[in-house]
Order: structure tokens, then C-alpha cells, then sequence
């Protein structure tokens, strides 16, 4: 899986969760981004990408991701 | 919606919600508006996001009052300004064993643990009696999941010190204040968190993290089950089930294997798990829900197979066995028809996708649930919460009987030319008087049901009936109809206020098993005399259109109101003066509010 390919899906997950096909996200995407993107959508992401990516985070990764490209570096170690 | 109907998938409504709410929204038909306060002893937020989608797809549209976190407490023993002008007409209390303060220490002996139990339990009950004396409106409360770890193991089970112990006590309680206290409910979290596995349920990264006191995937299930009690609540749930035959009821085609090459009875395992899905059927016969067959068969065969010595279901179970070559949404057209009910109030069952297909596509209001395989039949039809019950009523409980009763009065109208010689030999007698304590409750029930036969659909909770019934310048009136056949309970309700010498009639409804009986003549009849007593001078009537009461548009002209008003969207305002009015009523014989004194 690359960095691209999980761009690909994780974008898609992005459109769903807040329901606009505009977004796209990069390495430095932060919540401050998106809008909508508050602590109780965060954890809609969370589940949408526990559910795409096939694992659970840890509680540890979720209370210290900064941004998107820390959470690919989570997907792109755990996920499948 | 499909996507919202068990079996759904819940990560994919979490994902969609926003797409999905505004697709429910786009759909048409009438939607009703209620007002739920939803009071957390945890996060609420996607709790009350995903009971949206569900009371939406049930044609509930809520708008939501939500503590602010964890102040349910608080929010119900002193609720502030906002919460009490938001006039709730349900309230949710959202808790879970995460807001039991304290537990048994181990080893604390039966007198610690009772006193320790007592005020619990007093914690919740203050809060319950302080929301019914503040809104009076039906609470649905959790009961509490089993705890998470068990300190003590399975000694926890039995030791009045165990939490598991505790937590079992402290359910019972809340049982048994729900079976003394109408209109609060129970909503059974324990059961829901069994089914779904305690482990994932209780994951305490979710309460960690963001103070879920379940783990986000199951909160669809969790909003599922309480949007079954809401619209339940509301009169919304099912009524009767049309049942194919052939691969449904029993294996096999009885056509082509005769009735001997069934599968049922408890011969082979096939045939044991048809006939505990029989078994499963016929008791909710006994909760009220109307059987009905709905088969390509002849009828010949179809008797064949319910005759047969092994099947539970025998013809009498039935109503209405629709047992032909007719495609089988006419067939569920006949059924409606025959029991006076809509199309969307049946359940249709059958295990060939093509034929639910055909159904679906002629009601698209309809419920017809993914049969796949024999096994999970039961489970589908009992998790879908179609018939839900909150209340359980004696009419519920003998209402096949009155179908039935019915089915006579229809067979004994066609052997008479005049309608009115066959009214009169019903020998129908009425009992129609001002509300009784102990009708409250059914009265409550009926206006929240009546949907056909209503001509405000005005919805009442049993508190606003209580003040109804002792208000002086209220004209609140039931009436209870019974013939040879037997006895149809309370079928009709009207409330009217007085102001001035004009009485306002702001509800009218009847149930529909009793049209055309001459019941709404002897009710109008009633109401002119107590009028006339009171020197009214002036009766209004309302009529306001909604998908379902087009029956009743021209009711108060049969009853030589005149029209008022109209506006464009159908609204219509009448009047009557009770002086010009004439009697109606020959056919039923009534016991009024004066035969009582």
C-alpha cells in the first residue's frame, strides 16, 4: 500500500464523514481545516478509518496525532 | 429506507449520516414533529444523530433538547429555563452503569449493601418524580449493562457485595417502578449489550477518549431499539403480518410434495425450524398482531398444509387466508381492506425475493423484511421491532377476537336488504360518558393511534388527559360500544372546550373497526345534549387534512355542520347550533353520563 493509495481512500472517507466531495487532505491537514471537523466528529473519523483500514488505534495514537500525515504513518504501519 | 431497516449496517450510517438525513428529508409524505429531551449521563452527540435517521425513516421528525454532559441529573431535579420552555413530549435518560456513584465495597454485608441499594435507587427515583410533576410526559430510561471487570470473578454473580450482583438488584428495582408507573419505560441496555458482546460494547477507549459509555459502532443498535420505543409509543408499530406459505411457514412446496412431504414438527432438524418460527408466530398472535396468510396456492392446498398434524398454525389462527394465483400485492390490498387497516401496517413475509420485490415496489410505505434463510426467520421478524410494545392492553390482547367478531357482523350484514334492520340487530349498546381514572390509560393510547378516523390528530399524553378530565370547561367524552358479538371497548374519544356560549371540538377521532356503526351519530347526539344543557349556542369543528383522515374530510357536513372556512391547504372550520340540531341516533342503545347519577 502507498502513501498515494491511502491518500485515495482515506480522501474518499473524508467526503463521507462531513458530506463534501471538495475535500481533500494532505501531510499537514490539521482540524483547524475542516470546518466541521470538531472532537465528536473526530471520532466518526476515527471509526470510519478503523473500519476502511481493517485495525484499531491504539489510545495513545489518537491522543497524540497532530495531523493527517501522522495518521497515515499509523495506517500506513498498521492498516491493510 | 432500506439502509435504515434491520439488518443495517451500522459503520455505514455512522460514515453517511449526512447523506442519508437529507435523502430522508427529500422523501415525501407527512412528517410528524416531536420533542425529545435527551438528558446524558454520557455523550449523547451521536446517539441523538443516529435516532434522528431512524425516527425520520419512521416519519418522526425530532427536534432534541441535550443536557449539557453528564448533567442528566441535574437537568431532570432542576431543569432551567431552555429545558422548560422546550416542553419535551418524550424524555431519554441516557445512563449506564458508568453513572452508579457508588458500589458495594466487598465483603460489606447484606444491611450496608441494602442501604447502599436504597440510595441508588432514591437517586433515580427523586429525578423520575421530579420530570413527571415538571412535564408529566413519558420517560424512557436505561437500565445498566453488566459491569466490565469483574473484581471478584464469578463470586460477583452471587455476592450481595459483587458489583454484577448489584448492578442485577438495582435493575430489579428499576423493573418494578416501571410496572406500577405508567407511560416510563425501560430500555434495555442490558440485553442490547449481551446481543452485542459486552466486550465491544464497553470498550473503554470510547470512554476515555470521548465519555461514550458504549462504543461508537453500537450506537446504531442502541438508537434502533429506542427509536422501536418511541414510534411505538406514538402508534406506529405494525399490526398484522401476511404470511406466504411454501418455504415460510413450513419446507417444501405442499403443490408439488403433498402435505406428508413437509417440512415441519419435530421430525428432522428443517422441520423443527419451521415449526419454532410457527411457534414464535403464534404467540404474537397472542400480543394482538393479526395472521394472515398470503400465498400462491390453491386453497385447497393451502388447507392441506395448515391442517396438516404438525403445523402449529391452523386455519382459525388466521384472519384473512388469501390462498390464490393473484399477484400478491393485490392479495395484501384484500387484506388491508378486510381488516380496515393500511397496507403499511402489515409485515410481509416471504422467502422469495422476487415477490417482496413486487410488493415493495406497490408499497413503497411497507416493511418487508430480507427472509434468507429459515433459521434466522424468527430472529428477523422479532429484532426488527415491528410490534414494540410499550403498553399492553386488553384490547391488544383480545383484539384477534374482535377481528373475528367482525368477520361475523360482515357475514350477518349480507343476509339483510336494509342497513339499518342489520344495525339493529347487532343489538349494540354504548357507554359513552366523561373520562374515568381507569380509562385514562387507553384513551392516552387511542389518541396517539387513531390515524384514519381523526379529525385534528391531535396527540394527547396521559397528563394533559388527567387535566382534561378534571377541567370544568372541558366536554371530554369516551364511549365504549358492545353488541351480541361481543364487546369492542373503548373505540372513541371527543374533546371540546368550552369558551364563552361556543364549544371548540379540538379532538374527534374513533377507531375504525366500529365504522359505520352509527357510533359517531350516538357520540354527536351525546355532545349536542350536554351543550344544550350548558347553553351553548355555538359548536365549531375542525377538520385538518393529514395523508391518512381523507375519510373523515366531510364529516362534519354529514353531521349538518356548515362550512365555515377554508384555507389552501385544506383546513376547513364548521358550526353547528346545537338548537337546530336533530337527533341521529335509533341503532344504539346509551348509557350516558346521567344514567350514572
Amino acid at each position: 500500500m502507498t502513501r498515494d493509495e491511502v491518500y485515495d481512500r482515506l480522501n474518499e472517507i473524508f467526503r463521507d464523514v462531513f458530506d463534501d466531495d471538495s475535500i481533500t487532505v494532505s501531510d499537514s491537514t490539521t482540524s483547524a481545516d475542516i470546518e466541521e471537523w470538531d472532537s465528536l466528529e473526530h471520532i466518526n473519523l476515527v471509526v470510519a478509518v478503523e473500519e476502511e483500514f481493517g485495525f484499531k488505534f491504539q489510545m495513545g495514537q489518537v491522543v497524540s496525532m497532530k495531523d493527517v500525515g501522522e495518521m497515515v504513518d499509523i495506517i500506513m504501519e498498521n492498516g491493510n | 429506507m432500506r439502509e435504515l431497516e434491520y439488518p443495517f449496517d451500522s459503520e455505514y450510517l455512522l460514515k453517511k449520516r449526512r447523506t442519508i438525513k437529507k435523502n430522508l428529508l427529500a422523501r415525501e409524505g407527512h412528517l410528524i414533529e416531536k420533542r425529545i429531551a435527551v438528558l446524558g449521563g454520557s455523550t449523547t452527540h451521536d446517539v441523538t444523530a443516529m435516532l434522528e435517521l431512524f425516527l425520520l425513516n419512521q416519519g418522526i421528525r425530532p427536534a432534541f433538547y441535550e443536557s449539557e454532559y453528564g448533567r442528566f441529573w441535574q437537568d431532570a431535579m432542576f431543569p432551567d429555563e431552555t429545558l422548560l420552555s422546550f416542553h419535551p413530549d418524550i424524555i431519554y435518560i441516557h445512563t449506564s452503569s458508568r453513572n452508579i456513584q457508588r458500589f458495594p465495597a466487598p465483603g460489606d454485608d447484606e444491611g450496608q449493601v441494602g442501604v447502599l441499594l436504597d440510595q441508588t435507587f432514591d437517586h433515580f427515583r427523586q429525578m423520575w418524580e421530579s420530570v413527571e410533576a415538571k412535564f408529566g410526559c413519558p420517560v424512557i430510561q436505561n437500565n445498566f449493562e453488566l459491569p466490565y471487570v469483574r473484581l471478584m470473578g464469578n463470586r460477583e454473580a452471587s455476592d450481595p457485595s459483587g458489583r454484577v450482583n448489584f448492578v442485577t438488584r438495582l435493575n430489579q428495582r428499576f423493573y418494578d417502578y416501571a410496572q406500577t408507573h405508567p407511560h416510563f419505560y425501560i430500555q434495555d441496555i442490558l440485553y442490547l449489550s449481551s446481543c452485542y458482546g459486552l466486550d465491544r460494547w464497553a470498550d473503554p477507549f470510547y470512554w476515555h477518549m470521548y465519555k461514550y459509555a458504549l462504543c461508537v459502532p453500537a450506537i446504531p443498535e442502541l438508537a434502533f431499539n429506542l427509536a422501536n420505543i418511541i414510534k411505538s409509543l406514538l402508534g406506529k408499530n405494525q399490526k398484522a403480518l401476511a404470511l406466504d406459505l411454501d418455504n415460510t411457514l413450513w419446507g417444501g412446496v405442499v403443490g408439488d410434495d403433498g402435505p406428508e412431504g413437509l417440512q415441519m414438527g419435530p421430525e428432522t432438524s428443517m422441520g423443527q425450524v419451521y415449526t419454532e418460527f410457527q411457534s414464535y408466530l403464534k404467540s404474537l398472535k397472542g400480543l394482538g398482531i393479526l395472521l394472515n396468510v398470503n400465498s400462491k396456492n390453491d386453497m385447497e392446498n393451502a388447507m392441506a398444509g395448515l391442517n396438516h398434524p404438525d403445523c402449529l398454525l391452523k386455519p382459525e389462527d388466521f384472519l384473512v387466508i388469501r390462498a390464490n394465483w393473484e399477484n400478491k400485492d393485490q392479495n395484501i390490498r384484500a387484506i388491508a381492506d378486510t381488516l380496515n387497516i393500511l397496507p403499511e401496517s402489515i409485515v410481509f413475509v416471504d422467502d422469495n425475493p422476487a415477490e417482496r420485490e413486487i410488493v415493495r415496489n406497490r408499497f413503497p410505505e411497507m416493511t418487508v423484511p430480507e427472509m434468507d434463510s429459515p433459521e434466522h426467520y424468527m430472529k428477523i421478524i422479532d429484532r426488527s421491532g415491528f410490534f414494540e410494545v410499550t403498553t399492553f392492553s386488553e384490547d391488544d390482547r383480545k383484539r384477534n377476537e374482535m377481528y373475528r367478531e367482525n368477520a361475523q357482523r360482515a357475514s350477518l350484514q349480507a343476509s339483510f336488504a336494509d342497513y339499518e334492520d342489520y344495525l339493529k340487530s347487532l343489538e349494540m349498546e354504548a357507554v359513552i360518558r366523561g373520562f374515568e381514572p381507569v380509562l385514562y390509560d387507553r384513551i392516552t393510547q387511542l389518541t396517539n393511534k387513531s390515524n384514519q378516523f381523526n379529525l385534528t390528530t391531535r396527540r394527547y399524553t396521559q397528563t394533559e388527559i388527567e387535566e382534561a378530565a378534571a377541567d370544568e370547561r372541558v366536554i371530554d367524552l369516551y364511549g365504549r360500544l358492545e353488541d351480541k358479538f361481543g364487546d369492542n371497548g373503548v373505540v372513541t374519544v371527543v374533546i371540546g372546550r368550552q369558551e364563552g356560549d361556543t364549544v371548540h371540538i379540538l379532538l374527534w377521532l374513533m377507531s375504525c373497526r366500529v365504522l359505520k356503526r352509527g357510533m359517531e351519530q350516538a357520540m354527536m347526539d351525546e355532545l349536542v345534549r350536554i351543550c344544550r344543557g350548558r347553553g351553548v349556542n355555538r359548536i365549531v369543528g375542525y377538520y385538518y387534512p393529514t395523508a391518512k383522515n381523507a375519510m373523515v374530510k366531510e364529516f362534519y357536513r354529514q353531521m349538518e355542520f356548515e362550512k365555515t372556512e377554508e384555507d389552501a391547504q385544506g383546513n376547513t372550520v364548521w358550526q353547528l347550533c346545537p338548537e337546530a340540531y336533530v337527533y341521529q341516533n335509533n341503532v344504539i342503545k346509551v348509557v350516558s353520563e346521567d344514567d350514572k347519577r
